[in-house]
């Protein structure tokens, strides 16, 4: 079998499209390959969604930490600390049998202990709380001036909120922003070892990565496979973010930006 | 455990939880705990090693050596912490059969990988398989440590080196011009300071390996994780004196609040370590410290 056929068949594998039966022994190189990157799929959507979505939830977390209503401000903060005192694999355990137990007395759970939707709310959640907790530090560091300044214009409120507290906090968090979305797109390998079921064998990379570790009883070909997938999207993230960061920052003469790196010294 | 607990079908609530929760099997729970703590304490100090050879190394003289040290930071800090987990226990365990392979099978003419297999001789074999249950365990608690210690190691090397690059150069200046050779100054005025620029990455890293251990359960070690599943689940009559329905959440809603609890008391105490360490520096922290006392 050629290597292009094992790529129409498994390239889709991990949602569902394409041969059905894994391969079950003389693995080729082609094959994992192909698999893992498959799986990479699942981590792909995992790591854009909670993304994505944590982000509104972090910015309204930010500003309610740091609101000086206290009905506003323990709730985030509790918030916070549940979610980022935590280990992401505990959550991911108690949510499912949440998720379960719920499932026994109303059907309008069952999506939820499915990883689609229930490892997503819990990333969802968890990157939320991190995230807000650097919006919250960035929004305690925006300089003085810019807010008297705002003052002084006359703008209150929502005007002031959206473009010049909002700009500058995102401005000042990127860096460490980086890194969070970094770290969720690696922690999204913990879902399909974690209670959440792969249905139909369809995981995510690391656990085709560790079938083929399993099946064949060599780690040496399919995690350095995993980690060179991995590398090469935390390059992406890093430039998507790079590209982002100096749009946000195109107003400052170049050697007063801040550019986020690879190895920055910022981990969650 | 208590006297009461032959019958256990006969007690009202209070009594039956107090000998459910006391069972033998939920002692081997509460040793997990333990187990958890233990991994830390060896852990830390052994992936603060690795940590402090990696920094080193990553600033060292000799290009190859440097090229080494960075490049364990970056792959290891690039790649999910838990591939690494699940590689290395594989690995490490493979790399020691094999050196022990070439040691003491003098007599071996198969190769080692047979397709799917794995195959040394009898004596390689590590531990050997008429080794006791306790020597199996201790093993592969021997295996989670070393692992731990070098995923966690190239994140601490990562501290480390900022921290010895955050040393005002001028010390390093001074020391030179007082006639300290190389090495005397990384001993002597490098490494003592370097702690305090360190201190806030590493607790950063401690709280972060507190939620790593966790990961055991994948190791294939009974941690709290193993347990909580397996006590959680569901119970029949059947099988044991103390049946139940599936309370596996409420088993890890255990777990979550000891991690809480844990991590709370960490960063008290790393607060107050802060503290003290920052007396006396020449940073903004020490300099606030300095103001309030002179007021």
């Amino acid at each position: 079998m050629s290597c292009w056929q094992t790529v129409q068949d498994y390239a889709l594998r991990s949602v569902g499209i394409g041969e059905r039966l894994l391969p079950r022994d003389g693995f080729t190189l082609c094959e994992q390959i192909t698999l893992i990157g498959s799986g990479m799929i699942w981590n792909i959507y995992f790591g854009v969604m909670a993304l994505i979505t944590g982000f509104f939830l972090a910015t309204a977390l930010a500003v309610a930490k740091g609101s000086g209503n206290r009905w506003l401000r323990k709730p985030a903060e509790w918030f916070i600390f549940v979610f980022r005192g935590s280990p992401l694999f505990i959550q991911f355990f108690f949510a499912y049998f949440l998720f379960l137990s719920l499932k026994g007395v109303n059907p309008f759970f069952d999506p939820f202990t499915a990883a689609w939707l229930g490892a997503l709310i819990v990333l969802f959640l968890n990157t939320a709380a991190y995230t807000g907790e650097i919006f919250y530090g960035a929004l305690r560091s925006i300089p003085k001036g810019d807010t008297e300044a705002a003052d002084a214009y006359g703008m209150s409120g929502w005007p002031r909120f959206k473009r010049i507290v909002w700009p500058t906090m995102l401005r000042l968090a990127w860096p460490a922003y980086t890194n969070e979305a970094i770290f969720l797109f690696h922690a999204t390998t913990l879902v399909f070892f974690s209670g959440f079921p792969a249905w139909q064998q369809r995981g995510d990379a690391l656990y085709y990565a560790s079938y083929f570790a399993d099946k064949t009883f060599n780690p040496f070909v399919p995690y350095p496979i995993l980690a060179g997938y991995f590398i090469l999207f935390t390059l992406v993230i890093v430039s998507v973010f790079g590209l982002i960061g100096k749009q946000l920052n195109r107003h400052l003469p170049a050697d007063r930006r801040s550019r986020p790196r690879f190895a920055a010294t910022l981990m969650r | 455990m208590f006297s009461y607990c032959s019958d256990p079908d006969t007690l009202e609530t209070f009594r039956w939880f107090s000998c459910y929760l006391t069972t033998g099997v939920h002692m081997s729970f509460y040793v997990a705990f333990l187990k958890v703590l233990l991994l830390l304490a060896i852990t830390a100090p052994v992936a603060l090693a690795f940590g402090f050879a990696g920094a080193m190394a990553a600033r060292s003289h000799f290009l190859p050596l440097r090229w080494l040290g960075k490049v364990y930071i970056a792959v290891v800090r690039g790649v999910p912490d838990i591939a690494f987990f699940l590689f290395f226990v594989i690995a490490l365990d493979q790399a020691v059969e094999y050196l022990r392979h070439k040691m003491l099978c003098s007599g071996w003419d198969q190769p080692i990988r047979q397709g799917s297999d794995f195959v040394v001789c009898q004596a390689a074999k590590m531990p050997l398989s008429t080794a006791p249950q306790f020597i199996h365990e201790t093993y592969g608690f021997f295996l989670a440590v070393i692992t731990f210690a070098i995923v966690f190691g190239a994140f601490a090397a990562n501290v480390l080196f900022g921290g010895m690059r955050a040393v005002p150069h001028a010390q390093l200046e001074t020391a030179e011009a007082y006639g300290m050779s190389n090495r005397q100054t990384f001993w002597r005025i490098l490494v003592p300071q370097m702690w305090v620029y360190a201190l806030p990455g590493l607790s950063n890293l401690w709280m972060v390996l507190i939620k790593a251990t966790p990961l055991l359960f994948l190791l294939g070690i009974e941690d709290i994780v193993y347990w909580a599943r397996e006590l959680g689940g569901t119970k029949t009559s059947k099988f044991t004196s103390y049946p139940h329905g599936d309370w596996r959440m409420w088993y890890f809603l255990v777990l979550l609040i000891f991690y809480l609890a844990f991590t709370r008391v960490s960063e008290v105490v790393l607060e107050r370590v802060m503290v003290r360490l920052t007396h006396g520096q020449a940073t903004s922290g020490g300099e606030t410290q300095r103001k309030a006392v002179v007021q």
